[in-house]
C-alpha cells in the first residue's frame, strides 16, 4: 500500500515508451498546418517591415559618416547633454576606425526597425493592460514566455513562416525586446497618482483626454525606460539573428566564431557594446532631461542660439 | 440665495464599499450599523443615509475625523465615487442617475474641485494647469489662455504662469488648484481638505483668502475639513459626520451653543468660543433714550424707574449717539441742565452684531457697556464686560440665569 503510489509514478514517468502527452508532436503538426495554410499572411506582414528596414538601411548607408556624426552630436547635445554628445561622437569615430562602420549601420537599422515595431505594438498593449486588469492577466504569461523561451526555440518556426533574412531577424528581435516595453508602459500608467487621476476626472475628461493629457505624459519616464530596455534587448539579439542570415555586426561575430578568428569576433562584439552604450546613455539622457522642467527650447544648441538672441525668459524676481 | 430651490440636495445617500453591496445595503436598511455590516459581509459603510440641502451661495463645511465618510460624501457629488443608493440633485437634476456623457458635462460646467494634495498636473505649467477644465470643455486656445490668465490674476499668481507647479511653494500650489477650479466658472466648488496640507500660517491666509473670494464670487462651496476650528471659522453652516452618519447640521453658533450630543461637545471642547460666537448672540436688549423726545429730567426719571445706572441715547434713526451716566445726570438735573446732549458722553464703544467676541475684548477696557448695532447702524442693545466673560466660559447647561440672560432671538430688538 505505502509503495503503491511511488511505484505508480515510477511506472508512469520512467517506464513508458511513448509520452502520454505528446506535446512536441502536436506543436510540430500545428506549425506545419499554419505554414501550409497561412504562410501568405506572414509573407504579407513581411512587406511593410521589409520596406521600413530597407529604407532606413539605405538611408543610413548613404549618409556620409561625417554628417551622421554631426547629427548624432547635435541630437545628443539637444536632448541629453553636451558631455554625452562628445562621448557619442568619439565612440562612433572609434567604431569607424575599427572598420565596422557599414556593419554598424546595418545593425542600427535593424535595431531601429525592431524598436519602432516594439513601440507600435508594445505601447497600445501596455496601455490596454493598464486600463484592464483582465487584459493584464491575459498578457502577463505570454510576456513571461516571450522573455524566457530560448530564442532558438522560436527561431525555427519563424524561419518556416517568414523565410530567412532581415525580416525574420526583426521579428525574432521584436519577440525578445517587446515585453519590457509593455510591462513598463503598464506600470507607468498604473503608477500615476490617484489624486491626479481624480483631478482629471473631476474636470470632465473623457478616457481619451485622460490618457493623452495626463496618463501617458506622466508615465513617459517609465515608458522611456521601457524603450531603453527594448533597445538593449534588441542589441543582445543581434548575434542570434545573424544565425538566420541577418547581416551586420552579428554576422561579424558569427563569422569570427566559425573561422576561429578571435579578432573579427571581438571587433563585432565591441561594435555591439559601443552601440549599446551610446544608445543606452542617449535614451536615458532624453528621459532625464525631459523631467528637468526646462523646456527643450531652452537647452542644448537651440537654447544656446536662443540665449544668444536674447529670447530666453528670465525668472520673475518678486515672490508673491 | 435668491431661488427657493436648493443648489444641492442630497437625499438618503448611501455608499457601501465592497464587491457586492446589495446584500450589505439590505442589512443596512434593516438597521444594521457599520460594525455589524462589516462583520456580516466584509463591506464597509462609507456614507450612511445622509440627507442634506445646500443653498446657492452658501459656504457649507462638512466636518469629521478621518474615516467619517466626509471625503466619500463629497466625491459622491461629482461621482468620483459611485453612490450605492440615494439621490444627489444639483439644480433639480439627479446627478447620481445621469449617464456618463451628461456626467462629464456636469463636471465641466457645474462642479469643479480642489484637492487636498493639490492634484496638479506636474508635467503642465501653472497656466496649462489652470486652463485644464476649459480645455476639456473644448474652448479654443486663445480664449482659454485669456480666462486662465484672468483667474491666475485673482489668486495672485499671474507672474508664475509659465512655471512648473513644482517650482512653487505649497500655498502657491494650492492657489493654482483653486485657480484651476475657479477658471471653469462652475457655480459649485468642492474643496476636499483643501488647506489641510498647508502650514498653519499659510492655512489661515488661505482661509481668509477663500472667504474674501467668496464675498466676490458667491459660489456654492462644499468644503471638507477635519479641523473644527477651520469649519467654524469659514462655514456659513457646518455638518458634522461620524462613522458615515450625519450627527449635526447647523450654523457655527448653533453647534457651539446647542451641541446635540456628547460627541459634538467633545469636538467643540477646544474651540475658541470667542472666535465663533458673535456679539449679537449675547446682546442685552435695553431701551435707549431717544434724542429730542424729552428733557434730561425725563431721562433721569426713566432711569430711576428701571433702576439703570447707564443708558444709551439714540437719534431718530435709531443710531446710538451717546451714553448717559445716572450720577452725571443727577448732578446735571440738580444744577438745572435741561438738554440731554450736554450731559451724555459720546466716547463709547460701538460694534456690529456680526463681530466675533474675540474682536470686542479690547473694548471692555473702557468700562462702559458696548453698544451693539446691526448692519445698518441701528441700536440693538448692549454688551457688558460680564456678558463677554460669561459667554466664553463653559457654562454648564441651565446655569445661565434666565431673567437677565442675554436676549435671544436677537432680531426682535425694538428701538
Amino acid at each position: 500500500m505505502d509503495t503503491a503510489i511511488p511505484d505508480f509514478f515510477n511506472w508512469l514517468f520512467l517506464n513508458q515508451s511513448t509520452e502520454i502527452i505528446p506535446l512536441g508532436d502536436w506543436i510540430s503538426t500545428a506549425v506545419d498546418w499554419i505554414v501550409t495554410n497561412f504562410r501568405w499572411i506572414f509573407q504579407l506582414i513581411r512587406v511593410p517591415i521589409s520596406q521600413t528596414l530597407n529604407g532606413i538601411e539605405a538611408f543610413l548607408q548613404a549618409v556620409p559618416p561625417v554628417v551622421f556624426l554631426a547629427v548624432l552630436g547635435l541630437f545628443a547635445w539637444q536632448f541629453a547633454s553636451r558631455g554625452l554628445a562628445i562621448f557619442s561622437v568619439l565612440a562612433m569615430i572609434f567604431v569607424g576606425l575599427m572598420g565596422a562602420w557599414p556593419e554598424t549601420m546595418t545593425t542600427l537599422s535593424l535595431v531601429i526597425t525592431a524598436v519602432v515595431l516594439c513601440i507600435l505594438v508594445g505601447l497600445p498593449l501596455g496601455i490596454a493592460s493598464a486600463r484592464s486588469d483582465r487584459v493584464e492577466a491575459a498578457i502577463r504569461p505570454i510576456l513571461d514566455a516571450m522573455q524566457t523561451l530560448p530564442a532558438f526555440v522560436y527561431l525555427v518556426p519563424v524561419v518556416m513562416l517568414f523565410g530567412t533574412g532581415k525580416v525574420p531577424g526583426v521579428i525574432v528581435t521584436f519577440i525578445f525586446a517587446v515585453p519590457p516595453l509593455i510591462r513598463l508602459t503598464n506600470i507607468g500608467i498604473r503608477q500615476v497618482s490617484l489624486e491626479t487621476i481624480e483631478a482629471a476626472q473631476s474636470f470632465g475628461s473623457t478616457p481619451g483626454q485622460m490618457l493623452w493629457e495626463v496618463q501617458v505624459p506622466l508615465a513617459m519616464p517609465t515608458i522611456l525606460a521601457g524603450i531603453n530596455q527594448s533597445i538593449m534587448l534588441a542589441l543582445s539579439m543581434v548575434v542570434i539573428a545573424s544565425l538566420i542570415a541577418v547581416e551586420g555586426l552579428g554576422q561579424m561575430v558569427n563569422r569570427g566564431i566559425g573561422r576561429l578568428d578571435v579578432g573579427l569576433a571581438a571587433v563585432g562584439g565591441l561594435g555591439i557594446v559601443i552601440m549599446a552604450v551610446v544608445l543606452d546613455r542617449l535614451t536615458q539622457g532624453i528621459g532625464k532631461s525631459s523631467q528637468s522642467g526646462v523646456s527643450w527650447q531652452d537647452r542644448g544648441p537651440v537654447g544656446a542660439i536662443r540665449k544668444a538672441l536674447g529670447k530666453r525668459p528670465q525668472p520673475p524676481t518678486v515672490t508673491p | 440665495m435668491s431661488s427657493s430651490q436648493p443648489k444641492i440636495q442630497i437625499e438618503n445617500l448611501v455608499k457601501i464599499y465592497g464587491k457586492n453591496p446589495t446584500h450589505a445595503l439590505k442589512l443596512f436598511r434593516e438597521g444594521g450599523n457599520r460594525d455589524a455590516i462589516l462583520q456580516a459581509t466584509g463591506h464597509v459603510l462609507g456614507v450612511a443615509d445622509v440627507s442634506l440641502s445646500i443653498a446657492e451661495g452658501e459656504l457649507f463645511v462638512i466636518m469629521g475625523l478621518s474615516g467619517s465618510g466626509k471625503s466619500t460624501l463629497v466625491r459622491c457629488l461629482n461621482r468620483l465615487i459611485e453612490p450605492t443608493s440615494g439621490h444627489v440633485y444639483i439644480d433639480g437634476e439627479d446627478v447620481a442617475k445621469v449617464d456618463l456623457p451628461r456626467l462629464r458635462e456636469v463636471r465641466r460646467t457645474k462642479i469643479s474641485m480642489v484637492f487636498q494634495r493639490f492634484g496638479l498636473f506636474p508635467h503642465k505649467s501653472v497656466l496649462e494647469n489652470t486652463e485644464y477644465g476649459l480645455k476639456m470643455r473644448g474652448l479654443p486656445l486663445e480664449e482659454r489662455r485669456q480666462k486662465a490668465f484672468e483667474t491666475l490674476e485673482i489668486v495672485g499668481l499671474r507672474k508664475w504662469a509659465d512655471y512648473s507647479p513644482s517650482a512653487l511653494s505649497g500655498g502657491m500650489q494650492q492657489r493654482v488648484g483653486l485657480a484651476r477650479a475657479l477658471a471653469t466658472d462652475a457655480p459649485i466648488l468642492l474643496m476636499d481638505e483643501a488647506f489641510s496640507a498647508l502650514d498653519p500660517l499659510i492655512r489661515r491666509e488661505m482661509q481668509d483668502e477663500l472667504m474674501r473670494l467668496q464675498t466676490e464670487l458667491h459660489r456654492t462651496i462644499v468644503f471638507i475639513s477635519h479641523d473644527i476650528q477651520e469649519a467654524l471659522k469659514i462655514g456659513d453652516r457646518v455638518a458634522i459626520m461620524k462613522d458615515g452618519y450625519l450627527v449635526q447640521v447647523g450654523t457655527p453658533e448653533e453647534i457651539i451653543t446647542n451641541p446635540v450630543d456628547n460627541y459634538i461637545v467633545a469636538f467643540t471642547q477646544d474651540v475658541n468660543r470667542a472666535q465663533v460666537l458673535k456679539t449679537g448672540s449675547i446682546v442685552r436688549q435695553t431701551v435707549p433714550f431717544i434724542l429730542g423726545q424729552g428733557s434730561a429730567r425725563a431721562a433721569l426719571e426713566d432711569m430711576q424707574t428701571h433702576q439703570r445706572r447707564r443708558m444709551h441715547v439714540v437719534d431718530r434713526q435709531g443710531k446710538p449717539v451717546g451714553i448717559l451716566d445716572r450720577k452725571d445726570l443727577e448732578s446735571a438735573v440738580q444744577s438745572g441742565v435741561e438738554a440731554v446732549e450736554a450731559v451724555m458722553r459720546t466716547d463709547f464703544p460701538t460694534v456690529e452684531a456680526s463681530t466675533s467676541l474675540e474682536k470686542i475684548f479690547h473694548l471692555a477696557q473702557y468700562g462702559a457697556p458696548i453698544a451693539v448695532v446691526n448692519r445698518k447702524g441701528k441700536f440693538k442693545g448692549v454688551v457688558e464686560q460680564s456678558d463677554i466673560l460669561a459667554s466664553i466660559g463653559r457654562l454648564s447647561q441651565g446655569a445661565e440665569e434666565e431673567g437677565t440672560a442675554p436676549a435671544s432671538p436677537v432680531d426682535q430688538v425694538a428701538v
